[in-house]
């Protein structure tokens, strides 16, 4: 493969906190490496920032190989880029060529609001969690591993569910600002595991009541979420999501759930 | 202070069941009012905060990321070892056992390791039930692979993404237990001092990374499962955030540091492609199973892989160790390639690479696939389709992860690997209980010292995480607390607290009036040369010696000259990193120190003048069979304890993998 070098210019939004409004900011970055990460490139102008004497842009990352799911940036008008099943971290700078200009913003949606430049808040998906996305199992309970066989069809879709990395790029990508596709993958993770059958019918219930509290908006199956998102989870999960939903509404014990 | 390590006495597979059965009770009523911290959310942590909150204790748990499910436990992929035996191919808790000693070179406690191995079984039942989706096999029962350094199949998986479904089922219980509000979550969080009132750990203080805010924070207990500090090192397999910060903390205020010098060099990593790296990529040891590792046995060949036929490639480890061959350990793996690389046969644009190739695996489950399908007149091509879909299922996942970083396109081309830092053995001392020398002070998963030597074998991280969370504090931790009972809990105005603070708040104050020139990032980068040229896979006394003056000298530099911009009060992620990096400049020299004091080579350190005439390391049992366990003694100044190890089942031989 060939590489080159580049120079790009950035627009990256800039907000100094979650009171404060925000506004982009222009930079000039030079001599970029085609075989840079797109965060690698982002650590080239941070250096470059406090070379300057001012402040670097802040921005989530973590494992940089696309798993922790901590990254989180809007490019060019795309959740982690142009990149398909790709996370931010993941993409290398052999996508850009020399002169091309690059627009970065944070995750925009209510539920994810602005903590500085390009970090936002996210702890709204861990309180969905709370409200009902484990199987309630305390340590020592449990039986003999293979005393209980799963199809193997069905522990692969359980995985391919539970592949989500909770980076919210669902929630950026969709117009409504909807959760659907992250509530719906972990719903899916667990009704699909005889493991999570005992709770199933509070689960959808309880957690869907839980993304609605925390303002995310409403699902109009526009596909969005799919198209973007990092670890490819099918929006088949959001049927089974609305069947988890309507099954739990029609046996009672949601009610239940709810006085809970 | 002599170390005691507590370990129960009796027959080694009687140890720990007498324990259990003799240990102290605390009765629920008693757990409601004791108070747990729990440091750190990945393995170790989440499984310890949720089993604990399970009992009742009241447990305040806390992560700098952002939220408890991204610790880097999620990165791992290989798997996770117990001694099921599903195979039917030998396998059983003494074998486990017995691979885990003889791995980490007979440099690790007898007493733990078989504690570890009993509970590891229990670990895959819990996690199945708690709906973590291991690969399966057509019948519907686990599937098992391979991972170096044994002979049987015990690896327990989740495609390549073993260790994210492992802490996403921790994560959740965690998450209940947060709901149920047996536990409160302190998330962009970071430990910055622990607190000590009458030689017992009863607190820490912590910084809220958003406010900037120092928070002060009681418990009767404190659990550190705050992982490695292989970022030592600048360039490592871990996440940008991991530090050594927590457990240095600890040190400085009594807990003995336990083999720093012991470090993992994974072998296949993706090399490092130019100066602008940031951090380095694994690619799992599963792909050992599968993978051949070779290199021309041409100096200097420029050609591409596909025009070396056959004959003149060497496969390096097969030829080597027969008897394990691509399958030896990362430490035996690691220094196998370097010295390829190093005697001109490295391959790629830097030369500092060898080749994993899948072409045979590819053709051989063609093969087996199309007997499969009954088609048996099928060209090489078609063979070969068939045999990418295979491997596709089996790797699928760190193959995209290959591609999108090199460009490259492994199912076509071998894939070119390096070893790069990935895992440390050493950590804080902690006795049989996870204790550290602090009392109420206690160390979980990769922040201890205890379980792997001088060299952790493949899948045994996870495991060890999850046993001392699960299985070993919950046992542990009341044996102590029993004593604790009638203990308030205590004020956070009391002296202790307002000191620790104090402290905590001079020294940040401290690093933002330095107002330099050098960037924290430079200084990392710095350590991280010195670090991985003098005490990286190969270590001399002439070389470490120079080390440390080195580190002392950037150590001066960084306290004078360092620039970090921005505010204390707010995010501020230049000031947590600069926190980290001058803890990880004093861990660098403690490092260095041990190295130099071993006079040995054992596991991953390799004491260039101590290896056999074959390049194999050279172990000195009659005088290095000991742990060393640093105690702080004030700036630079270390004093060494040792911990003779008692080796009484598994006799100590030179470890041979041919």
């Amino acid at each position: 493969m060939q590489h080159y070098n580049m120079n790009l210019n950035l627009k990256v939004w800039r907000q100094k906190n979650s009171k404060t409004s925000g506004a982009f900011e222009t930079f000039k970055v030079s001599n970029i490496s085609s075989e840079m990460s797109f965060l690698e490139m982002f650590d080239v102008l941070n250096e470059q920032l406090v070379a300057e004497g001012k402040e670097p842009v802040a921005f989530d990352h973590d494992c940089r190989e696309g798993i922790c799911g901590m990254c989180s940036m809007h490019i060019n008008g795309r959740a982690h880029g142009p990149w398909s099943k790709n996370t931010t971290c993941q993409l290398h700078m052999r996508e850009y060529k020399d002169g091309d200009t690059i627009v970065v913003e944070p995750w925009r949606a209510d539920a994810f609001p602005v903590i500085k430049d390009l970090v936002v808040d996210r702890s709204s998906f861990d309180r969905i969690i709370q409200a009902g996305g484990y199987i309630s199992v305390n340590t020592g309970n449990a039986q003999d591993a293979n005393a209980l066989p799963i199809e193997k069809q069905q522990a692969d879709d359980a995985f391919a569910a539970a592949a989500c990395i909770g980076c919210g790029a669902c929630v950026a990508a969709c117009p409504n600002a909807s959760a659907m596709l992250f509530v719906s993958a972990k719903v899916s993770h667990l009704a699909l595991l005889p493991q999570g059958d005992p709770e199933r019918k509070t689960r959808a219930f309880n957690m869907v009541n839980q993304m609605d509290a925390e303002g995310f908006g409403s699902c109009t199956n526009i596909g969005a979420c799919e198209a973007e998102c990092p670890k490819g989870i099918s929006l088949e999960n959001i049927a089974r999501l609305n069947r988890e939903y309507v099954g739990s509404m029609l046996s009672g014990s949601a009610v239940e759930g709810l006085q809970q | 202070m002599p170390l005691n390590s507590k370990i129960p006495a009796g027959p080694i597979d009687a140890k720990w069941k007498t324990y259990k059965a003799t240990c102290k009770l605390v009765n629920p009523a008693n757990k409601r009012s004791l108070e747990v911290i729990v440091v750190g959310t990945g393995l170790a942590g989440a499984s310890a905060a949720a089993s604990l909150g399970e009992m009742g204790y009241k447990v305040k748990a806390f992560c700098f990321q952002d939220s408890p499910r991204r610790a880097h436990s999620i990165a791992a992929q290989g798997g996770i070892n117990a001694a099921k035996n599903y195979q039917n191919d030998g396998d059983s808790t003494y074998r486990l056992f017995y691979d885990t000693i003889k791995g980490g070179d007979y440099r690790a406690r007898e007493g733990n390791v078989h504690r570890l191995a009993e509970v590891s079984a229990n670990i895959i039942d819990q996690c199945v039930a708690a709906g973590v989706p291991f690969a399966r096999e057509y019948g519907g029962l686990l599937s098992n692979r391979s991972f170096g350094g044994t002979q049987v199949q015990r690896t327990f998986y989740a495609a390549g993404q073993t260790g994210q479904q492992l802490l996403i089922g921790a994560y959740q219980g965690l998450e209940r237990q947060v709901a149920l509000g047996t536990v409160t979550m302190y998330s962009r969080h970071e430990m910055l001092e622990v607190v000590i009132i009458d030689g017992k750990a009863r607190g820490i203080i912590a910084r809220n990374l958003v406010t900037g805010e120092l928070e002060r924070h009681f418990g009767h207990a404190v659990l550190l499962c705050t992982g490695g500090y292989g970022n030592v090192f600048y360039l490592s397999t871990n996440a940008m955030g991991s530090n050594v910060t927590a457990a240095w903390k600890a040190h400085k205020k009594g807990a003995f540091f336990g083999n720093p010098c012991f470090t993992q060099i994974h072998p296949t990593c993706i090399p490092v492609s130019g100066d602008h790296q940031s951090k380095l990529t694994l690619m799992s040891e599963s792909l050992r199973n599968d993978g051949r590792i070779w290199v021309p046995k041409k100096q200097n060949d420029t050609r591409k892989p596909v025009d070396i036929a056959e004959e003149e490639r060497d496969y390096y480890l097969e030829r080597r160790y027969p008897a394990f061959g691509n399958l030896v350990p990362r430490d035996v793996a690691s220094r196998a390639a370097k010295e390829r690389c190093d005697a001109g046969y490295g391959v790629g644009s830097s030369k500092m690479a060898v080749y994993l190739d899948f072409g045979a695996a590819i053709e051989r489950y063609g093969k087996i696939e199309a007997n499969k399908q009954g088609k048996h007149n099928l060209s090489k091509d078609e063979i070969i389709v068939l045999g990418k879909a295979v491997v596709k299922e089996k790797y699928g996942n760190l193959f995209d992860m290959y591609e999108k970083i090199t460009g490259e396109n492994p199912y076509e081309t071998p894939m070119r690997i390096y070893p790069a830092v990935h895992y440390t053995m050493g950590g804080l001392w902690v006795d049989y209980e996870l204790m550290t020398t602090v009392p109420g002070l206690y160390a979980l998963g990769e922040a201890n010292f205890s379980d792997h030597g001088a060299n952790r074998l493949g899948a045994s991280a996870l495991m060890q995480g999850l046993a001392d969370g699960y299985f070993v504090i919950p046992y542990t931790l009341g044996n102590n607390l029993a004593d604790d009972i009638r203990t308030k809990a205590i004020p956070t105005d009391h002296p202790a607290f307002v000191a620790a603070e104090k402290e905590v708040a001079d020294r940040i104050n401290k690093l933002m009036s330095i107002k330099g020139t050098e960037s924290v990032e430079s200084f990392h980068k710095r350590l991280g040369k010195i670090m991985w040229d003098k005490c990286g896979m190969g270590r001399n006394a002439e070389g470490l010696k120079q080390a440390i003056e080195e580190i002392k000298a950037l150590r001066k530099e960084f306290w004078s000259n360092v620039r970090i911009p921005g505010d204390i009060d707010g995010f501020n992620p230049e000031l947590d990193k600069a926190g980290r990096v001058a803890d990880f400049i004093e861990l660098g020299e403690l490092m260095c120190i041990d190295a130099l004091n071993r006079n040995e080579s054992c596991g991953g350190h390799f004491r260039e003048e101590y290896q056999t005439e074959d390049g194999e390391a050279l172990r000195d049992d009659a005088n290095y069979m000991f742990v060393s366990a640093w105690e702080y003694k004030g700036d630079s100044q270390y004093e060494l304890h040792k911990e003779p190890l008692n080796y009484e089942v598994v006799h100590p031989s030179s470890r041979s993998y041919k």
